[in-house]
């Protein structure tokens, strides 16, 4: 019997989206599985951000804190380091200093820190808030009118207030990130909704939500393939937003990334060993079908990059 | 492809007899093709039924075992293209190379480090499986001796005999057949020998065509040499060839019920940079090699690798659970504390984990929840104050405990009053939210 190679052509394709002015950037716009070249078209690899924060980086790990020794103490400084020396293709500032439970700091102050951090670099910033649901709205409606016209990305819109945000996402111009938890339905609904108050269904970004390697990353996995057949397949329009992998802050949270050597001999070096986690959480989303990363370590971004070179 | 009821129907006897516990020859028609049921339970289907059912019916994925013994390891079986629609059945075994160009320092340092790699996570006992010998030297006698020289210091691990040189097979195999290794090396130039070698030594053999055409050509022409057992490599080493080849391969067995690719496929994944090498592996894991070979063992790379096949290979409609029971965690007394969790191992491996970081000795009731976590669990009605009460009532642990006190997951905290209703005479604790909390918590008690 003759091998007949099993191509696929699918319904639908991934919306395309473009961030930043002066050095834009674009990901999404294939119309295929990940990586599936060889049976349609992947315009646009996967971008990564670089993770950075209005307050200095004390509670990371000691691993990824060291990597950004002597630039974190000051978000402007930060972002000048990761664009020019790390090479970064994108930013992400996370706000998380404006939690309640942190220094609490104001919208307006958050606004003051993206003007700088905008007048301080010229490829695209994700502007995030520190996750409290009610203190995003205040943030992030304050920091949209900040960073007006520079197609930024804020986030992260969720079922509870998403009203506010991407009124002001769209009043501004930018795009935004909606999160749900790990659910292909609540992740569909919340689309909906937020097309349906005039947002345009191209500048969305989904976050179905992240976990690390060894703790749900098979749910975050799944999730994401499940919605990227929809897309394709069914050709649904409410499930062909790119979607965001935000790794960083989750793998620098789980135990792999912390333990010492010393305590856990079998798990090797920790430097490594950290490096690693974030690298292969990252490594696994891209293949389920996350175009936009938010990523910290330097040596894991590397390796993710050299990965995308062989994939595409 | 699979039959579908109406045509198994048509193969049966039609009599509607009831011998095989279904009410008709339909129903029962209807169970095989949902694989619940098993043709022998018919006594009176014909020989032609058999085999036409038969051949329908094997996997589209053949099932190879590596390996003899207890630390065999099987591959193939896979029935789905991804992991949500159902299990992935055989998690890829993971290989290390030996090349024997290496000196003996050398081979014995990569034999102990795959011997030693064995950890626990989650109650599952994960290991680097299998060692790949290489004849990079081009040389039979240097293979033969460095195949005897890693077969001697690991006794028990399978092995994989990669060259391409049929007499170096040969010498290698009289060495080690009964260990059923795989014999790496059927191509294009050597097939007859290699084949003949693999049904004398009765070992599988792996089959290396450059592209799928010629590897499907190829398998056929070994399997018409009457070797069955193969194991198939099309010769993709960067990952856009490995994501493609993989892809058509797993599409085609399973969609296409296409036998030529119908078995479990290695992946070379050597690389120089071992951070790249864990990428190119994980690409493997995620998308359908059956066997991947590296080039080193890093503790921190063989951790990351085994987390991430045990997450893609667990089922996706039962969570990895834990045993309902009372565990102890130190040498616990009747002072100890008593915490109740649920059984979703991910949540109890967590917990397990800080409460041992504390060092205080801790009495821990892992509550069957189906799997589910505390949050996901309360909020299905499966981390009920009911529930947990006629838990610990009937295990009877108050009579070991000095004070009755029991300590709940701190988001859980709005069940501390009805568990005192249905406990009574017990006090009811709420502690923090977060694992990495419970050792502070702990010790300040
Ligand atoms: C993955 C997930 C699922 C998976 C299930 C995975 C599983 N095996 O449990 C799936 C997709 C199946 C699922 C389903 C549902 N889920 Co759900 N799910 C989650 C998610 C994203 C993560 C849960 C998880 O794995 N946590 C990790 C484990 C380790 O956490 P844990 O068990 O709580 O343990 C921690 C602590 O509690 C503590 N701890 C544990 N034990 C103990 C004991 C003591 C004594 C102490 C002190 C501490 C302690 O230590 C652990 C680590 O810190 C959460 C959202 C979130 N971000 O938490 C929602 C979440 C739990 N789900 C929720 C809901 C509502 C559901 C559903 C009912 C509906 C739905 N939304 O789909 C169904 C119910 C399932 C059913 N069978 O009926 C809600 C619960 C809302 C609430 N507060 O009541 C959540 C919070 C999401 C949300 N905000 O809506 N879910
Ligand atoms: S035993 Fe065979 S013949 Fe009898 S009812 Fe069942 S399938 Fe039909």
């Amino acid at each position: 019997m003759a091998f007949v190679a099993p191509k696929e052509t699918y319904a639908g394709k991934v919306f395309e989206v473009a961030i930043g002015t002066d050095k834009p950037v674009v990901f999404g716009g294939e119309n295929v599985l990940p990586f599936h070249s060889f049976e349609g078209n992947v315009p646009s690899r996967p971008v990564i951000a670089f993770e950075i924060q209005d307050t200095a980086p004390d509670d990371w790990p000691e691993t990824v804190k060291k990597a950004h020794a002597g630039v974190s103490g000051d978000p402007v400084t930060w972002a000048k380091h990761c664009q020019d020396a790390l090479g970064a293709k994108a930013i992400a500032l996370r706000l998380v200093g404006t939690h309640p439970d942190r220094e609490n700091r104001s919208p307006e102050e958050a606004a003051k820190t993206v003007r700088d951090v905008l007048a301080a670099v010229t490829v695209p910033l994700i502007i995030l808030g520190s996750n409290n649901v009610e203190k995003d709205s205040a943030v992030l409606v304050a920091v949209a009118e900040a960073a007006k016209d520079r197609n930024c990305i804020i986030g992260k819109a969720q079922e509870a207030n998403y009203k506010t945000i991407a009124a002001a996402a769209m009043a501004n111009s930018h795009k935004l990130i909606a999160m749900s938890e790990l659910d292909i339905n609540l992740s569909k609904q919340l689309n909906i909704l937020i097309t349906q108050m005039g947002f345009d269904k191209e500048k969305l970004i989904t976050d179905p939500m992240c976990s690390a390697l060894g703790y749900g990353l098979e749910y975050t996995y799944s999730v994401m393939e499940r919605i990227r057949l929809a897309a394709l397949t069914q050709n649904d329009a409410t499930m062909q937003q790119p979607m965001l992998g935000d790794v960083g802050m989750y793998v620098w949270k789980v135990k792999e990334t912390q333990a010492p050597e010393a305590d856990l001999p079998q798990w090797g070096s920790l430097a490594e060993r950290g490096i690693a986690w974030e690298t292969a959480t990252a490594g696994s989303l891209i293949l389920a079908g996350a175009e936009l990363l938010i990523m910290r370590h330097p040596e894991a971004v590397k390796a993710v990059e050299k990965f995308i070179d062989e994939l595409l | 492809m699979a039959l579908t009821g109406v045509e198994i129907f048509k193969l049966l006897p039609k009599t509607n007899c009831k011998k095989c516990g279904h009410p008709t020859c339909l129903a029962f028609a209807m169970k095989l093709a949902q694989r619940q049921a098993s043709l022998d339970s018919c006594p009176d289907v014909s020989e032609e039924a058999k085999r036409v059912l038969g051949e329908a019916s094997a996997p589209p994925v053949r099932p190879i075992t590596l390996g003899a013994g207890d630390k065999a390891v099987k591959m193939g079986e896979e029935t789905v293209l991804f992991r949500h629609e159902k299990k992935f059945v055989n998690p890829c075994v993971l290989a290390v190379e030996v090349k024997d160009t290496l000196s003996d320092d050398e081979i014995g340092r990569i034999v102990e480090g795959v011997l030693s790699s064995e950890i626990d996570r989650v109650g599952q006992k994960l290991r680097v499986d299998a060692l790949f010998l290489s004849n990079a030297s081009g040389d039979a006698g240097k293979f033969e001796s460095a195949v005897k020289a890693v077969a001697a210091k690991a006794p028990a691990v399978p092995l994989i005999l990669s060259t391409s040189n049929a007499a170096a097979a040969e010498a290698a195999l009289k060495a080690v057949a009964d260990r059923k290794p795989l014999l790496y090396g059927a191509d294009e130039s050597n097939a007859d020998a290699m084949a003949a070698l693999a049904k004398n030594y009765k070992v599988s053999l792996g089959v290396v065509g450059k592209g799928l055409d010629a590897l499907s050509s190829l398998t056929e022409k070994i399997k018409g040499l009457g070797v069955e057992d193969m194991v198939i490599d099309s010769g993709a080493r960067t990952a856009k060839e490995i994501i493609e080849n993989n892809t058509f391969i797993r599409r085609a067995a399973i969609k296409k019920n296409f036998k030529a690719l119908g078995y479990p496929v290695i992946t070379l994944a050597q690389r120089d940079d071992a951070m790249l090498e864990m990428l190119v592996a994980s690409l493997g894991v995620a998308k359908y090699s059956s066997l991947i070979v590296m080039s080193s063992v890093e503790k921190w790379k063989d951790l990351a690798l085994f987390t991430l096949r045990q997450n893609i290979y667990t089922d996706p409609q039962v969570p990895m659970q834990v045993e309902q029971k009372i565990y102890t965690i130190g040498e616990t007394s009747a002072e100890s504390p008593l915490m109740i969790t649920s059984n979703f191992s991910l949540t109890y491996f967590i917990l397990s984990g800080e409460v041992e970081n504390s060092k205080v000795p801790t009495r821990l009731a892992v509550l069957d929840c189906e799997g589910l976590s505390v949050l996901t669990a309360w909020a299905a009605g499966k981390f009920t104050a009911s529930k947990i009460a006629a838990f610990i009532q009937e295990s009877g642990i108050g009579d070991e405990l000095k004070n009755k006190e029991l300590i709940i997951p701190g988001y859980v905290a709005i069940l501390s009053g009805s568990i005192e209703e249905k406990l009574p005479g017990w006090k009811i604790t709420v502690g923090p939210r977060e694992a990495n909390g419970v050792p502070a918590f702990l010790k300040s008690r």
